[in-house]
C-alpha cells in the first residue's frame, strides 16, 4: 500500500537535492514506446553491446577447457564449443606450475595492503572531517590530489627508494607501496560517509565523557559500515589488478603476484600453452568475480561515490 | 547500539588538567596523531618519489649509480629521439581516441540501462565484469583472441567471406594501434558506461514529461535536459578516463610491448624499457616527468568541472 503511493507521489524536496526514486517506472512515459519499436532502439543495441563486453570471458573459459587439438584446428571441430572439455589446463596450471604460490602472494599482498590502507584512512578521514584541524580543507584537497598521480610517472624512482629502504624483491615492497595507490581513494570515500553521520551522536557522547578514540570505534565506525565495506573491496580490487610496481619491485619467481606471473613465467614457447595460460587468467580472476557478485551494490556505490563526492 | 563509558571520564574532569590532559583533548595535536600513518605512507611512498622523480630527471642516474647533475641534457636528448617522439603520438592518439569512443559508447549505454528493462540489476552487474577482472588477465585474452594464426575474429570473419586471409592484428604498425585502442574502449567503458548511469538517475522524470508536453523531440530532450545536468559528472569521469587512459602501462605490455617497431609504445612502455630493462633511470625518469604537464591539464579540467557542479545545486560550500 505505502510503496505504491510512494511510487505516485514525488517528494519535491528528494527531486531537488537530486535523489528522487525513481519509483514510476511502470507508469510516466514508457507508453509512448511500443514494443517493436524498443526492440530496435533499446534491446538490439544493448545486447551487441553486452557481447562485445563478455564475449572475451567465454572465450577465455571455453579455451581453458577444450582439448589442445580443437585448440588449434578451427575447421574440424565447431570453435564455439565443445563436446568434450578437460580439466588437462587447470591441473597443469595448479599442480605442475607454481601458480598456487602466486596466488597465495597476490592474496596476502591485498589483505595486508588493503588493511593498513583502510586503518590510515580511517583515521585520516575521521581527523579531516570531524576534528577539522587548522588546514583540514588543504589537506582533503591535497589527498584527492594524490588520488590522481598514476602509478606510471612514479615506479622509476620508487624503485630506487625500495632499493634504499632494502625493501627490494620482498612481499613487503608491494605491502607497503600499494597503500599510496589505496589511501586517497579510500580516505575520500570514507570522508564522503562520515559526513553523513548526524554531529549530533557525537555531541552526545562527548558530553557523556567519550574521549575521540571512543567516538571513532564505537559510534562513528558502525555507522559506516557500508562505507568501509565499498573501500574494502575497492582496495582489494585495486591491489589485484595492479602490475607495474610489482613488475618492477619483484625479480624472484616465489614472490610474484598473479598478473606478473603470468606475463614473465608462464608465457613460453610452446604452441599449446594457452589453454593453461586462459585457465591462469580465469582462475586469477575468479577471486574478484565471487567477491564482486556478492557485493555488486557497494562496489558501485564506492565507484560512483568516489566520482560523485 | 550500547555505549556504555567507564565513569572515569566524568572523574577527571573534576581534577585539574594536567599538560598531559590538555594534550589529550587539544584538536590539532589529536589530528596529528590520527593524520600520522596515511601522511607517513604517502609522504615516504608518493611525495618524496614524485620530487626524487623530478630531480632524477636531471641526472644521469643508472640503476646501481646515483647520477650527478645533468641539466636538461636528458630532455634535450630526448627531443632528438625519434621514438620518444613517436611515443608521444601514440599516448596521444591513444588517449584521444579512446577517450572519446569511451565516452560516446559508455553514455549510449548508460541512457540504454537507464531505461525499463527486466533484469536490470543483473545486466548492470554483468556490465561492470570487464571493470571487475585484472587488466592483465583480460589483456591476455585479448591477446589471444588477436592471435595472428588461430584468431577466432578471423576465422569468423573469413567464414562470413568478409576477409579472404587471417588478420595480423597485433605484428602490423596500424592493426596493432586500433588493436590495443579496441581493448582499452573494451575495459574503459563500464566504468563511464555506470558512473554516468548513476548521474542519470538524478535527473527527475518529471523534467522529460513537461519537455516531451512542449513538443520536445527525442534528441531536443537529451540536448536540453540530459546534456545538461550530466556535464558535471561527465566532467569528473573523463578526467579520470583520460588521466588513466594516457598512463596506461598494462595493457600495453602484455599485448604488445611496444611493438611492432615501437609502433603501440606509450610514454610510460618506454619509460620502463629505458628506466628498468635499460637500465637508463635519468632517461626513464625524465619521460614519466614529461607526463606530468598532461595530468595538470587534467587536473585544472576535473576542478573546474567541480566548480560547476556546486554553482549548479546553488550550494556555496560542501
Amino acid at each position: 500500500m505505502t510503496d505504491a503511493l510512494a511510487g505516485k507521489v514525488v517528494d519535491p524536496k528528494a527531486v531537488l537535492t537530486g535523489s528522487a526514486p525513481l519509483a514510476d517506472e511502470t507508469e510516466g512515459m514508457s507508453y509512448l514506446h511500443s514494443l517493436p519499436r524498443r526492440l530496435v532502439t533499446v534491446y538490439l543495441p544493448l545486447s551487441v553491446i553486452l557481447f562485445v563486453l563478455l564475449f572475451p570471458f567465454y572465450w577465455m573459459a571455453l579455451t581453458s577447457i577444450k582439448p589442445d587439438e580443437q585448440l588449434l584446428d578451427l575447421d574440424t571441430y565447431s570453435p564455439f564449443w565443445t563436446w568434450n572439455p578437460t580439466l588437462k589446463h587447470i591441473y597443469k596450471l595448479l599442480f605442475e606450475t607454481e601458480y598456487p604460490i602466486w596466488l597465495w602472494n597476490t592474496m596476502l599482498v591485498a589483505v595486508c595492503a588493503t588493511a593498513l590502507s583502510i586503518i590510515a584512512s580511517v583515521l585520516a578521514a575521521y581527523a579531516i572531517v570531524r576534528l577539522r584541524y587548522k588546514g583540514a580543507q588543504w589537506v582533503g584537497g591535497a589527498i584527492f590530489l594524490a588520488y590522481l598521480v598514476p602509478p606510471s610517472i612514479l615506479f622509476i624512482p620508487l624503485s630506487t627508494v625500495v632499493f634504499q629502504y632494502g625493501l627490494f624483491d620482498t612481499p613487503f615492497a608491494l605491502i607497503l607501496t600499494y597503500p599510496t595507490i589505496l589511501i586517497p581513494f579510500s580516505t575520500w570515500l570514507l570522508m564522503g560517509y562520515f559526513k553523513t553521520i548526524p554531529f549530533e551522536l557525537e555531541e552526545c557522547a562527548l558530553i557523556d565523557g567519550a574521549s575521540r578514540w571512543q567516538i571513532l570505534i564505537r559510534i562513528v565506525l558502525p555507522l559506516s559500515i557500508p562505507g568501509l565495506i565499498s573501500a574494502f573491496i575497492f582496495c582489494f580490487t585495486l591491489c589485484w589488478n595492479e602490475f607495474i610496481y610489482a613488475l618492477t619491485f619483484i625479480s624472484s619467481v616465489q614472490y610474484k603476484t598473479v598478473p606478473v606471473a603470468i606475463v614473465t613465467a608462464l608465457v613460453d614457447g610452446d604452441i599449446y600453452r594457452w589453454g593453461s595460460l586462459m585457465a591462469g587468467a580465469l582462475i586469477g580472476s575468479l577471486p574478484l568475480v565471487i567477491l564482486y557478485a556478492f557485493f555488486v551494490e557497494h562496489y558501485v556505490s564506492a565507484m560512483t561515490g568516489a566520482v560523485k563526492e | 547500539m550500547a555505549i556504555a563509558f567507564e565513569q572515569g571520564g566524568a572523574k577527571r574532569v573534576m581534577r585539574s588538567a594536567t599538560a598531559w590532559e590538555r594534550l589529550k583533548t587539544n584538536r590539532e595535536w589529536l589530528s596529528l596523531w590520527f593524520m600520522l600513518p596515511a601522511a607517513a605512507f604517502l609522504i615516504l611512498f608518493l611525495a618524496y618519489p614524485l620530487v626524487l622523480g623530478v630531480w632524477l630527471s636531471f641526472t644521469d642516474a643508472r640503476i646501481g649509480r646515483s647520477g650527478v647533475f645533468i641539466g636538461l641534457e636528458n630532455y634535450e636528448w630526448l627531443m632528438g629521439d625519434s621514438t620518444f617522439l613517436l611515443s608521444v603520438f601514440n599516448t596521444l592518439l591513444y588517449t584521444s581516441v579512446a577517450s572519446v569512443i569511451k565516452f560516446a559508447v559508455g553514455l549510449y549505454l548508460a541512457l540504454l540501462l537507464n531505461e525499463r528493462l527486466p533484469f536490470k540489476a543483473i545486466l548492470r552487474a554483468l556490465v561492470l565484469i570487464p571493470f571487475i577482472v585484472p587488466t592483465v588477465l583480460s589483456a591476455i585474452a585479448f591477446w589471444w583472441l588477436f592471435d595472428p594464426q588461430f584468431s577466432i575474429i578471423s576465422w569468423s570473419l573469413k567464414k562470413m567471406g568478409l576477409i579472404t586471409a587471417n588478420i595480423d592484428f597485433l605484428g602490423d604498425i596500424w592493426n596493432a594501434r586500433w588493436s590495443v585502442i579496441f581493448a582499452n574502449i573494451w575495459r574503459g567503458v563500464p566504468f563511464v558506461a555506470i558512473t554516468l548511469l548513476a548521474g542519470l538517475q538524478t535527473v527527475s522524470p518529471s523534467l522529460y514529461e513537461a519537455a516531451t508536453i512542449d513538443g520536445a523531440t527525442p534528441w531536443q530532450r537529451f540536448r536540453f535536459i540530459t546534456y545538461p545536468l550530466l556535464t558535471p559528472i561527465i566532467a569528473v569521469v573523463m578526467t579520470f578516463s583520460v588521466l588513466f587512459t594516457f598512463t596506461d602501462f598494462q595493457l600495453i605490455w602484455v599485448m604488445t610491448r611496444g611493438g611492432p617497431v615501437n609502433a603501440t609504445h606509450l610514454m610510460a612502455t618506454l619509460s620502463y624499457q629505458r628506466a628498468i630493462l635499460g637500465g637508463q633511470l635519468g632517461e626513464g625518469a625524465a619521460i614519466s616527468t614529461a607526463m606530468i604537464p598532461f595530468l595538470l591539464a587534467a587536473i585544472l579540467v576535473s576542478w573546474f568541472g567541480l566548480q560547476r557542479r556546486k554553482w549548479q545545486q546553488g550550494e556555496s560550500n560542501d
